[in-house]
């Protein structure tokens, strides 16, 4: 059996359409967009048509759409570029707890330069209370940037009502929908926010690749400085073959999700009930329908998810894990964690996250494997003997 | 096949782990659990004439952690208590052919269920006499 991918989250590979877009701009058509004479004037049209494009998709202007060089630039542009640019009216900003750490880190690294942030709660499944948002404006606060969909959960947050709040308070909004961005639909009108940012290896373009929108009138200083590209606010010759293939990708990924996301959403929901009718003692991690149809995080008791992460990849099957055994800093998700989710039960989490290739056959073997794995590990688990009084003890 | 920078020998201990499970009416118990990242170690010792016959364990942790304790009770057995005692991480970590950086502290979660076990070995016979 192929290898099973189900961590779409993490990234995707390039799509053969996105793909062929590209590559008549990686040799033929090679020129630098700044150039006044035909190479550059033929690179430049190929970059401003992508731009028509992505603006396009997401009801947006051409002139609204910046370049960048992936969903973390963006995040960091975004929230230090309003900072920055707003900072005489004051230096206060909202975020949530649940942010990707693009977002978090770059609150952090404006904490350090004297900015205030305030880091939202969130409920059990997830969810920002626009309440509670509501509650934290002050007169000084500049800035709210909260996730559009989370990536870990893919807990979908009530931005358009956060918009309605931002509105009246004069308050400019950020929004990070690189995961929301071609599962369900993002247009900027009706979400009311003045800066979003996506990213292009989360829709099958490369990485590497992302756009910042950022509504005409708001203002904000560019990160990196250098030549005038991108009025100013992104300097460095576009990427014109990757800025093509992330606008093809986002005309793609936006025009397909009228019949991509109920397919992938069956198909996680038969992942999902094949776990709970197979397996004891899992629960799920976010909102049962206020989340990305190809997202499920579930976590299974007793056991610690790099276990199983490792069991399920000998078998050919990529998943992720809120574990802190794998973090890195060995610390649980800070998402989960913010849910309330107890830690040992975070240990236990994994990520699911579909995209457009896998089957239901998949599903099954998946469900088929875990039901071994699961069993396996909980026998040699002291936790499992304990509170489950559990097979040898 | 080395996953995430662990040895084939962690893979092994890992995927084919040695002496899982309880000892009913063990010598020794020892439970500890993982400061840094939440983790749990129970390790039983069966106990003759001051030697350490039969080892058991159970664990609630990643590969780093399934894998050490699985070969701290190979290691341990045949051996007197005190010479179990001195079976440091260290040694854990060499017998396993490395451990990542970021996992030897699941080395030392090791080395300290069989320091438990140990010293509830040594409390009960204690009390006995
Ligand atoms: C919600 C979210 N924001 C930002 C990023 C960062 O995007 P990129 O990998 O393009 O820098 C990711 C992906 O890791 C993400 O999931
Ligand atoms: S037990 Fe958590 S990192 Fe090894």
């Amino acid at each position: 059996m192929k290898p099973i991918y189900l961590d779409h989250s993490a990234t995707t590979p390039v799509r053969q359409e996105v793909l062929e877009a590209m590559l008549p701009y990686f040799s033929e058509t090679f020129g630098n967009a700044s150039s006044i004479h035909r190479f550059g004037q033929s690179a430049k049209k190929a970059l401003e048509d992508a731009r028509e494009a992505v603006a396009a998709c997401l009801g947006a202007k051409a002139k609204e759409i910046y370049f960048t060089g992936g969903g973390t630039e963006g995040d960091n542009l975004a929230i230090k570029g309003v900072a920055h640019a707003n900072r005489k009216k004051g230096k206060r900003l909202i975020t949530s707890q649940i942010e990707h750490h693009a977002v978090l880190n770059s609150c952090k690294f404006l904490e350090g330069e004297g900015y205030e942030v305030t880091y939202l709660p969130v409920d059990r499944f997830g969810i920002v209370e626009p309440a509670v948002l509501e509650d934290a404006i002050r007169p000084d606060t500049t800035l709210v940037t909260i996730m559009l969909a989370n990536n870990e959960t893919g807990t979908i947050e009530p931005l358009a009502e956060i918009a309605e709040i931002t509105k009246e308070r004069g308050v400019l909004l950020h929004t990070d929908a690189v995961q929301a961005l071609g599962k369900i639909p993002v247009d900027v009108e009706e979400l009311g926010v003045d800066l979003l940012t996506l990213s292009g290896h989360k829709i099958y373009a490369p990485k590497g690749i992302g756009a910042l929108y950022v509504r005409s009138g708001s203002r904000f200083d560019p990160i990196i400085h250098g030549g005038h590209h991108e009025g100013h606010r992104r300097a460095g010759t576009e990427n014109v073959a990757s800025i093509v293939g992330l606008a093809k990708a986002v005309q793609l990924a936006t025009g397909e999700i009228p019949c991509v996301a109920p397919r992938l959403a069956a198909l996680r929901d038969r992942l999902e009930r094949g776990i709970r009718e197979k397996i004891a003692h899992v629960h799920l991690n976010g909102p049962p329908e206020r989340r990305l149809p190809n997202v499920l995080n579930m976590s299974f008791a007793f056991i610690e998810g790099e276990s199983l992460l490792l069991n399920l990849d000998m078998r050919g099957i990529a998943v992720s894990t809120g574990s802190a055994c794998t973090s890195g800093t060995l610390e649980p998700s800070h998402v989960l964690a913010a849910m309330g989710v107890e830690p040992s039960l975070a240990q236990g989490s994994l990520r699911f996250s579909l995209g457009r290739d896998n089957t239901e056959e998949e599903m099954d073997f998946v469900v088929e494997s875990l039901i071994e794995i699961v069993q396996r590990l909980r026998q040699m688990s002291p936790l499992y003997a304990q509170e489950a009084g559990g097979v040898e003890s | 096949m080395a996953l995430d920078g662990y040895s084939e020998k962690v893979m092994d201990y890992f995927t084919n782990p040695r002496n899982i499970g309880v000892i009913d009416n063990a010598d020794g118990v020892g439970l500890v659990g993982n400061p840094v990242c939440g983790d749990i170690m129970k390790l039983f010792i069966k106990v003759e004439d001051g030697r350490i016959v039969d080892a058991k364990f159970q664990t609630f942790g990643c590969a780093a952690a399934i894998a050490s304790s699985s070969i701290v009770t190979e290691m341990v057995k045949g051996k007197t208590v005190e010479e179990a005692l001195e079976i440091s991480n260290r040694a854990v970590t060499e017998a396993l052919g490395g451990l990542p950086a970021r996992k030897r502290h699941c080395s030392v979660l090791a080395e300290e269920a069989l320091q438990a076990a140990v010293l509830d070995y040594r409390e009960k016979v204690g009390r006995k006499t």
